[in-house]
């Protein structure tokens, strides 16, 4: 099978890539793009560790076909800092100590990046539920939600 | 062992400053197993059983090697036969042949998931089209996946040459029960003679998966003169040399492995699975073989913890002390004998101070994957069903449950069931702590009911190896074996920095690979920070000696005369002469003068691991409609010994307090009748999600392990054991009914409530 041409925006650059058909943008960002840093730990949606924004839109890239992506914009992880400066939501997860492990935590930080995108102040409720599609095994979410609350009022002071 | 320093004495001890490695691992840059890349690697995958039970017949492969860019496929046959010979150098005994069998069966499949092929593939379509393409004939046998199915007579026996150990004579037929165990102090009989009250009950638990997110991953590669690169995530880098070593039949030296981030294990990546295979792969092929599993995989080939029916007896007087304890305990081992059944007899009761303890353990093999260890292996299953027991009991006396427990309290001096006497603990601070805790007075709301449940842990020691080395400029590399699972660089840093007297920031930490470090054991046991960190602390302990004598040397005075304070030598007193002080850096410039490079690894096997306790309190509220449980307020405390980084000790209790609610409200296997999984994915084996739960408050509390030069006690294990019985006697609280089965899942619930509702005379 022959492979496509993908045109599209990845973290505000132009990429362009040749994707299989069935191969998911998950496997088209780490693979071809070498952008490790979305990570798959089920492969069918229900871990949030591969999470991207698109268009807006916070989804599971293991969900989405590659092929699919053409001329959108692509949020990953590594777009989500401004050169070598942390996002407050990055500087947020590290002072509150809201990993363990850090597999989770570039989904958690771009879910984090949309929620706090259409909603700058939610309660603590909304921020569990909006998190809810994301699986953290170590920490148990306490520190991850606190280090979103945290983000949230530097995020609105400033 | 004196404290380095009163606690108020310590500069960088007990604050919580960002961890190493944290910019990587929240911009996506820190490398993980599947992130890994050796050049010219190639896609490696495995063949698995789709039967519980079955005898190999043939295996055809030659369809899969026909396929064009298809460029390896190995089956046992291209594997040693291993012979039977215990080991320990994971996280339990473990015995080679079983753990090759594991990797790969050889005549028979014993659980669904099990190994029987692996491909190496120019792509991953390539590898998947190598596997379709190899015909396995089986020969599919009766299969038994319940432990007590497991144990009756007639049942199908996995093992022909497995006969129960711990019998005598020895048995001279083959059975599923691998070990029979006991431990027992005092009189129980006697003991049950003298209590007014009784308690008698049976539990059970589902058998759980540790659920890291990161699934298994590695990429090794086999090169034509012998050596062997592997980079992986795991728990333990010298573990996977160690096993692949052996699995192989190569030499240890000859393979070099690079830990990769590892993304969460729990116990569960304390063995191999993939490793062995993809070297294998690599011989074969000529290439380096990347292999990572998939969920489904996860759960049906690797993990879980065991399964278990517990039958406890509990005996106390009308005042309420305890004089008899005993249980029965029949743990899951799996395929392969191995279960934790050892731990668990052992801390049922080890919190506390009994004179009579009768405990026996069965370790039952049956078609299920092999047991891994899980956080704490053994002990929450037993303390479910202890703990459930022992507020049964305070119940029935009119007691406190809290009360209860202080009266009872193991203390320093107490003797545990195994033998050992207990040295300087914490369970009665902890029970007072969590009493004096305002949690434990709030008033509860409608449908909810409070809950109380301890735990404890022994913590190892062990192996491990520490470095600090002092450069040029007065920065300062310090180094270790131990895989960072959730922050122990940063408490490496921290003691070493301690003890130097300079800045967090002027370190770095490192862990290199196998061939760069002293030997290692596993990340496992909640040992690193205290094993690991008595010999990073070693090592710094050596360099400021070092330290100290460079600065003799530069003021020609002898070394006696110098002190190391504030990260600076001074002059140990006005006749050693008036010299302004020098600074780490300043000496370390001058290395080259005065003796060469500034360094020290050390190793050691630590001794003396402070035993852990936590109690655990927990409020629930029920939904009489749907029996869905919600977790509404849940606080933790537990003996640290001393918090180096109190974030990530509060994040430990944090999220082994959530493993163990997942435990108690959703998690288990679920089988069919074919004896296959029905459940091997995060949608139909659920863990708790961040909308499942409140905050979890964490309450340190700190008495010094005596032992350690910090103080520390390990952490992460003890707070997976209190929650299920937690939840439980919340449950117990809010409806009034005791609930025997984990897990107390809706229907479970549900189903509780309408029979306590149903009248007698309907049944």
């Amino acid at each position: 099978m022959s492979k496509i041409h993908v045109s599209t925006t990845v973290n505000g650059e132009a990429a362009e890539f040749l994707a299989e058909p069935q191969e998911s943008l998950l496997d088209a960002l780490r693979n071809t793009l070498n952008l490790t840093g979305s990570k798959e730990g089920c492969g069918s949606g229900d871990c949030g560790a591969c999470s991207v924004i698109i268009d807006g839109r916070l989804v599971c890239s293991c969900l989405v076909l590659a092929v699919e992506a053409g001329g959108m914009a692509i949020t990953t992880i590594e777009g989500i800092a401004e050169g070598e400066k942390l996002h407050p939501i990055q500087q947020k997860f590290l002072e509150n100590a809201a990993l363990q492990c850090g597999f989770c935590t570039p989904g958690f930080i771009v879910a984090t990046k949309a929620l706090l995108d259409v909603n700058p102040d939610p309660t603590e409720t909304e921020i569990r539920y909006w998190l809810a599609g994301n699986l953290c095994r170590c920490t148990g979410y306490d520190k991850i939600v606190r280090a979103v609350q945290d983000a949230a009022a530097e995020m609105r002071g400033s | 062992m004196t404290f380095i320093g009163n606690k108020s004495d310590l500069r960088v001890v007990g604050t919580r400053p960002v961890r190493p490695d944290g910019v990587d691992k929240v911009t996506g840059r820190a490398v993980y197993g599947a992130d890994a890349v050796l050049a010219g690697q190639i896609v490696g995958k495995v063949l698995r059983s789709p039967h519980a039970h079955a005898r190999i017949v043939s295996i055809d492969t030659s369809k899969a090697m026909a396929i064009k860019g298809v460029r390896a496929v190995i089956t046992a046959a291209d594997l040693p036969n291993i012979p039977s010979e215990e080991a320990f150098v994971g996280e339990g005994p473990m015995n080679f042949r079983d753990l090759s069998l594991n990797c790969m069966a050889r005549t028979k499949v014993l659980y669904e998931g099990h190994a029987v092929a692996a491909v190496a593939a120019m792509t991953d379509a390539l590898a998947d089209q190598a596997l379709a393409a190899i015909d396995v004939k089986y020969e599919v046998l009766p299969h038994v996946i319940d432990v007590e199915e497991a144990m009756a007579p007639g049942a199908p026996i996995l093992h022909d040459d497995l006969f129960t150990a711990g019998i005598t004579p020895k048995p001279t037929t083959a059975s599923n029960v691998a070990k029979k165990v006991r431990f027992t102090i005092g009189d129980v009989e006697a003991g049950f003679k003298a209590a007014d009250v009784i308690i008698e009950q049976r539990y059970t638990t589902a058998p759980v998966h540790q659920a890291y997110i990161e699934p298994h991953a590695c990429v090794a590669a086999w090169s034509a003169d012998g050596q062997c690169t592997v980079i992986a995530s795991s728990q333990g880098h010298f573990m996977i040399r160690s096993y692949c070593a052996k699995l192989l039949g190569i030499d240890v030296a000859a393979i070099r492995v690079v830990n990769a981030e590892i993304g969460g294990g729990f116990g569960g990546k304390t063995l191999v699975y993939l490793e062995p295979l993809a070297l294998a792969l690599s011989k074969k092929s000529g290439r380096p073989v990347k292999m990572v599993m998939t969920r489904e995989e996860v759960f049906r080939a690797t993990g879980p913890t065991s399964g278990a029916v517990v039958e406890v007896k509990i005996g106390a007087t009308k005042d309420g002390k305890i004089t008899a304890a005993q249980a029965v305990m029949k743990y899951q081992a799996g395929a392969f004998p191995g279960s934790p059944i050892n731990p668990g007899l052992m801390c049922a009761f080890a919190m506390y101070d009994l004179a009579n303890v009768d405990v026996l353990g069965y370790d039952v093999v049956s078609n299920r994957p092999k047991v891994a260890a899980y956080r704490a292996p053994g002990a929450p299953i037993s303390s479910w069903a202890a703990e459930c027991a022992i507020d049964d009991l305070a119940l029935k006396l009119g007691m406190d449950p809290i009360d209860l427990r202080m009266k009872n309290a193991a203390k320093q001096g107490s003797k545990t069931v195994y033998g050992v006497t207990h040295g300087v603990i914490g369970y009665e601070e902890v029970l007072q702590a969590a009493k004096a805790h305002p949690h434990w007075s709030a008033p509860l709301g409608k449908n909810q009911g409070r809950g109380f449940a301890t735990g404890f842990w022994f913590n190892i020691g062990g192996e491990s190896t520490g470095a600090v080395f002092v450069n040029e400029d007065g920065t300062v590399n310090v180094v270790s074996g131990s895989p960072d699972i959730g922050g122990s660089r940063a408490s490496m840093v921290m003691m070493a920095a301690e003890v130097l007297g300079i800045s967090y920031n002027k370190c770095q930490a490192v862990i290199p690979d196998t061939s760069s470090v002293g030997f290692t054991h596993v990340t496992g046991g909640s040992r690193v920070t205290y094993a690991t960190g008595m010999a990073v602390t070693q090592a710094a302990q050596a360099v400021v000696e070092d330290l100290k004598k460079r600065a003799a040397m530069i003021w020609d005075i002898s070394p006696e005369a110098v002190e190391w304070k504030d990260g600076q030598a001074v002059p140990a007193g006005a006749n050693a002469g008036g010299f302004d002080p020098l600074p780490l850096a300043a000496i370390a410039l001058k290395a080259a003068k005065t003796g060469g490079p500034i360094g020290s690894e050390i190793s050691v096997n630590a001794q003396g691991a402070g035993p852990g306790f936590g109690a655990h309190i927990c409020d629930i509220e029920i939904d009489p409609e749907t029996g869905h449980a919600t977790i509404v307020r849940y606080t933790a405390v537990q003996d640290v010994g001393r918090a180096i980084h109190p974030s990530y000790v509060e994040g430990q209790i944090q999220g082994g307090a959530v493993q163990g609610i997942g435990w108690a409200l959703n998690e288990e296997y679920v089988y069919n009748k074919k004896g296959l999984m029905d459940n091997a994915g995060f949608l139909d084996y659920r863990i708790p999600v961040a909308s499942d739960l409140p905050m979890i408050e964490a309450v340190l509390v700190e008495v010094p392990n005596t032992r350690h030069p910090f103080g520390v006690r390990g952490v992460g294990e003890v707070p997976i054991v209190p929650p299920m019985a937690a939840v439980g006697n919340a449950i117990r609280g809010a409806l009034d009914l005791r609930m025997f089965h984990l897990p107390m899942s809706p229907p479970r619930l549900r189903a509780a409530v309408d029979a306590a509702k149903m009248p007698k005379a309907a049944e």
